[in-house]
């Protein structure tokens, strides 16, 4: 308080801040999504962006088609076993700081869908942020559930976005590689190798513990 | 050219029960039974003839079923016998006619010889009803899983798979 009152008596053009919220606040204002649009929900996903829900008013409307580019990954629609590995290794790619929303009944809980084929909801898979019920939600669920997400980043700590380091991630195997036999699965003997599909980012990891 | 065109379209075509009347009569031995239901004709082949009779039908002038529209499999269930079906759905693009060949199958030994070798399209559709089914077609090319994933454990189309599968799905 003190130091402050001198700071701005002293020097009138400097502004005195938390570096956190700072760089929160440039965070939030400008979320990446990445692009996961696996169903129906995508539809809603990108009415969002359009000209009448107009996401760009919260700055998330550049959708990229590249997870290196991206903040945030909306999974919008059914988890199939087959897409979960790919859905893993797209979020592993994704850069830290990154966040999930888990959109629409089935990406939160499998829905309607309780059957051998579709992972019953998206967090056995990847650490989610904001859930959004419905089937399909409507753009303004979206709108609001980017906001709570944008209420998060800005109470969160730059200590906690890190990524796992190199040296351990080179001992996950990549999703989605599984050993491609020669001839049918059905004859090749192959006995997976026990290692991890992936390894946990820091803060998933502190999130699960 | 044009001139195949016009004869083609001068011999009318003969209606299928009097193809499939004219088959069981020279070759008794390829056909078990032959069913008509809902306006669908169905024959039911021993394992052994299914090739050779795939062959003719696809082959023979008059029959030209020169399309497989669909390879299925179809489980009875666990209590039945015999519990697995074969169907092959095909048609033909001079004659409109369509035909369903029925291959049943003992729980025991589901092995099919493969119908790659007569329509090139039957090599997915195998693959499909091996992934479903656990039917294994002897002499595919390349009988992998089609669908499902590659480390998947189970036949989920067989009525005694879980519905829910065999277990909790978890990536580590």
């Amino acid at each position: 308080m003190g130091l402050e009152n001198i700071l701005t008596e002293s020097l009138p053009e400097v502004l005195t801040t938390r570096l956190d919220s700072l760089v929160n606040w440039a965070r939030k204002s400008s979320l990446w999504p990445a692009t996961f649009g696996l169903a129906c929900c995508a539809i809603e996903m990108m009415n969002a962006t359009s000209s009448r829900n107009d996401l760009a008013r919260f700055g998330a409307e550049v959708f990229r088609a590249s997870p290196r580019q991206a903040d945030v990954m909306i999974v919008s629609g059914r988890v199939s076993r087959k897409m979960a590995p790919v859905l893993r290794r797209i979020y592993d790619q994704m850069p830290e700081p990154k966040w999930v929303i888990s959109m629409g009944a089935c990406a939160t809980s499998g829905g309607v869908f309780d059957n051998y084929a579709i992972v019953q909801g998206v967090d056995k898979i990847v650490p989610v942020d904001v859930y959004i019920p419905g089937c399909p939600p409507r753009p303004e669920m979206l709108v609001h559930a980017i906001m709570m997400l944008q209420e998060k980043v800005a109470k969160e700590s730059l200590r906690d976005r890190k990524d796992a380091p190199e040296e351990e991630s080179r001992h996950a195997v990549l999703p989605g590689t599984l050993p491609v036999t020669d001839q049918t699965t059905r004859e090749a003997n192959v006995v997976p190798e026990s290692r991890p599909y992936t390894i946990a980012s820091r803060h998933e990891r502190r999130r699960s513990s | 050219m044009a001139e195949e065109q016009k004869s083609a379209q001068k011999v009318a075509p003969l209606p299928l029960a009097q193809l499939v009347a004219a088959l069981k009569r020279e070759h008794p031995e390829w056909i078990s039974e032959v069913r008509e239901a809902l306006g669908e004709t169905t024959i039911i082949v021993p394992r052994e003839h299914l090739i050779e009779l795939c062959r003719y039908l696809k082959t023979t002038p008059g029959y030209d079923f020169n399309m497989l529209v669909d390879i299925c499999g179809v489980d009875r269930g666990p209590e039945e016998e015999p519990r697995f079906e074969v169907n092959y759905h095909l048609f033909s693009t001079v004659s409109y006619h369509r035909l369903r060949l029925k291959v049943l199958l003992n729980e025991d030994d589901v092995h099919v010889p493969t119908a790659t070798v007569v329509w090139r399209t039957a090599n997915w559709h195998e693959r499909e009803t091996y992934d479903m089914f656990g039917i294994i077609f002897d002499g595919h090319p390349d009988l992998r899983r089609i669908l499902l994933p590659e480390d998947w454990q189970g036949h989920p189309l067989r009525k005694d798979f879980p519905l829910r599968g065999y277990e909790p799905y978890s990536l580590k």
